[in-house]
């Protein structure tokens, strides 16, 4: 058997088509478009040569700032308002209450359903004439909140942050209600004959013990804030006036309508590493939590 | 008492919000504009109107962009599968030097957005760019990761006898991946193809970059181009709508509870 599983020949049959569709793939792309970061090139003509004049050109733009500064307010927003409210579904479910399993099923239908379907959707919520938030608000009588949702350049982030905020909370409902469900109910036992009423058990055993499920799901919310793409690009664009502009969808409009592949490279580099950084950020906050 | 009643409603509310959104796309997708603009926006329709749904079939693409996605998903699915079961067997029962090193690789897979390599892939995929393989080469790759991930998890709980008695019986070691390791890794395959099914069926960067041509374009760009055609027709964009969801609303309600576990593992393991 030994011998067998040191196989050379079955060893190549079995690791090599997933490794070199893998790195032909994902992973040298990679440093292809590392390369392009130091070129000018339209992707016709041939690329010339110039250093590191993509990466002054691109952190120059006050535009490529403002979409910075756009996905991490949007990253904020999902750490500080998605994950408590799906902390909160999530510690209600894990108390057991009738139709849990019914609730989670439904909380849970967005994660699902692609962007496309849902950033149309609200699309149609959002619409200034007919759209549902508008009628509703005029059935309320409240006719002068009623606004041009994504077309006001003051309001335009918020109300493309809300959909991406609430496709994903039963998602991040789930990964904590299923940390909660494997605390063995021995402690919360112990704990609830001790005296401790719900919120204590929640705030002071359950919380601090699923850290590392926050953890990730905090590493989650922001690599995907700042990565957000689909929603955004369908509902505005980027637009009114780059007031809901985003690093990614910059990188899009450069590479496919600009034709500037060495500063849309800049752009995705960008990401990947902000990505990365962000990922150790987070990490390092929540070292002090981790179990050993 | 209070308390009880304050939570309930709060989870009605959330599950509602949750909800309403499909409800209404149903709902619309039934009506005429005059409804939908006018007395009865969220209410059911008062007559059922099929024909928004014979319009969108009969005049555009959608069925043809249907198909399109069920074909590309399909074939994500069995590569995907096929490709990373034969790689975590290697990765985790074969012996040779660098496994560890190729399985780290493929973990940090898991963090590497597309982004970084769309435009790298736009080029280099440009001769089979408007065709299926365009979107499933790269589908396959970046579900590879989550997916050998979850196996070699599987494939670590099982216990090495099975594979050493069929192999005193004379097995040799493909037969032993094929006839003892696949079926046993049944339940995980299934849970792993959802994954790669729903990723493939709901991804847009790629589907509306890759494929522009109509012959091959996915359900994604064709609702874009519905959406184009019927702007202010909402009962045919609604109708288009439902039918992209439909696939996905099945397979969620008869498998949501193995859904929502296989999305769990996918992040724990993550």
């Amino acid at each position: 058997m030994q011998k067998a599983l040191r196989d050379k020949k079955a060893i190549c049959i079995f690791i090599l088509p997933a490794l070199i569709w893998f790195v032909v793939i994902a992973v040298l792309p990679v440093f292809q478009s590392f390369g392009y970061t130091f070129v000018k090139w339209n992707g016709i003509t041939k690329a010339e040569f110039t250093g590191i004049s993509n990466y002054i050109e691109v952190f120059q733009k006050s535009i490529f700032w403002k979409a910075a500064l756009n996905s991490l307010l949007v990253a904020l927003a999902s750490v500080f308002i998605q994950l408590p409210i799906s902390m909160l579904l999530a510690l209600i479910l894990n108390y057991g209450v009738r139709g849990e399993t019914v609730y989670r099923t439904i909380l849970f239908i967005p994660v699902v359903i692609s962007s496309t379907i849902i950033a149309q959707l609200w699309m149609k919520i959002y619409h200034p004439n007919y759209g549902i938030l508008n009628t509703l608000l005029k059935a309320a009588g409240l006719e002068s909140w009623q606004q041009q949702w994504l077309s006001n350049y003051k309001i335009a982030l918020v109300a493309v942050l809300i959909p991406m905020i609430w496709q994903y909370i039963g998602y991040h409902m789930l990964l904590f209600y299923s940390a909660a469900k494997s605390i063995s109910s021995e402690i919360t036992d112990a704990a609830r004959i001790d005296g401790a009423n719900r919120w204590q058990i929640s705030f002071k055993i359950i919380i601090p013990l699923i850290a590392p499920m926050i953890e990730t799901s905090v590493i989650f919310a922001v690599i995907g804030s700042l990565k957000s793409f689909d929603v955004v690009y369908m509902l505005t664009g980027g637009g009114p006036l780059d007031a809901t502009q985003m690093p990614t969808l910059l990188m899009y409009t450069e590479a496919f309508s600009a034709s500037k592949y060495g500063t849309a490279s800049v752009m995705a580099i960008f990401v990947v590493v902000e990505c990365l950084i962000f990922t150790l950020l987070i990490q390092k906050a929540f070292k002090r939590y981790r179990r050993e | 008492m209070i308390k009880k009643f304050v939570r309930t409603v709060f989870l009605i509310v959330c599950s509602l919000i949750s909800v309403f959104p499909l409800y209404w796309m149903f709902t619309f997708s039934l009506k005429e504009n005059k409804e939908i603009f006018g007395g009865n926006v969220i209410g059911l329709p008062h007559i059922w109107k099929m024909e928004n749904y014979r319009a969108v079939i009969e005049n555009t693409a959608v069925v043809k962009n249907f198909v399109n996605s069920m074909i590309v998903a399909v074939l994500t699915v069995i590569f995907t599968l096929l490709l990373s079961s034969m790689a975590a067997y290697a990765l985790n029962r074969l012996v040779w030097k660098l496994s560890r090193f190729v399985y780290v690789l493929f973990l940090v897979g898991i963090m590497l957005p597309m982004h970084a390599v769309l435009l790298p892939l736009y080029r280099n995929l440009h001769s089979i760019l408007n065709g299926y393989m365009a979107l499933v080469i790269p589908y396959v790759a970046f579900q590879m990761p989550l997916t050998i991930l979850i196996l070699s998890g599987a494939l670590q709980s099982f216990p090495l006898e099975l594979e050493e008695s069929a192999f005193i019986d004379g097995a040799n070691i493909y037969k032993i991946f094929f006839r003892i390791i696949m079926p046993l890794m049944r339940p995980y395959l299934a849970t792993t193809a959802i994954l790669a099914w729903l990723a493939s069926w709901n991804e847009f960067m790629l589907a509306v970059t890759f494929v522009t041509d109509s012959a091959h374009k996915t359900l994604t760009a064709g609702i874009l181009e519905l959406i184009g055609k019927y702007t202010t027709r909402w009962g045919e964009v609604g109708a288009g709508l439902t039918i992209s969801v439909l696939p996905t609303l099945v397979i969620y309600i008869s498998l949501s509870k193995s859904i929502q576990k296989s999305l769990v593992a996918g992040a724990i393991k993550g």
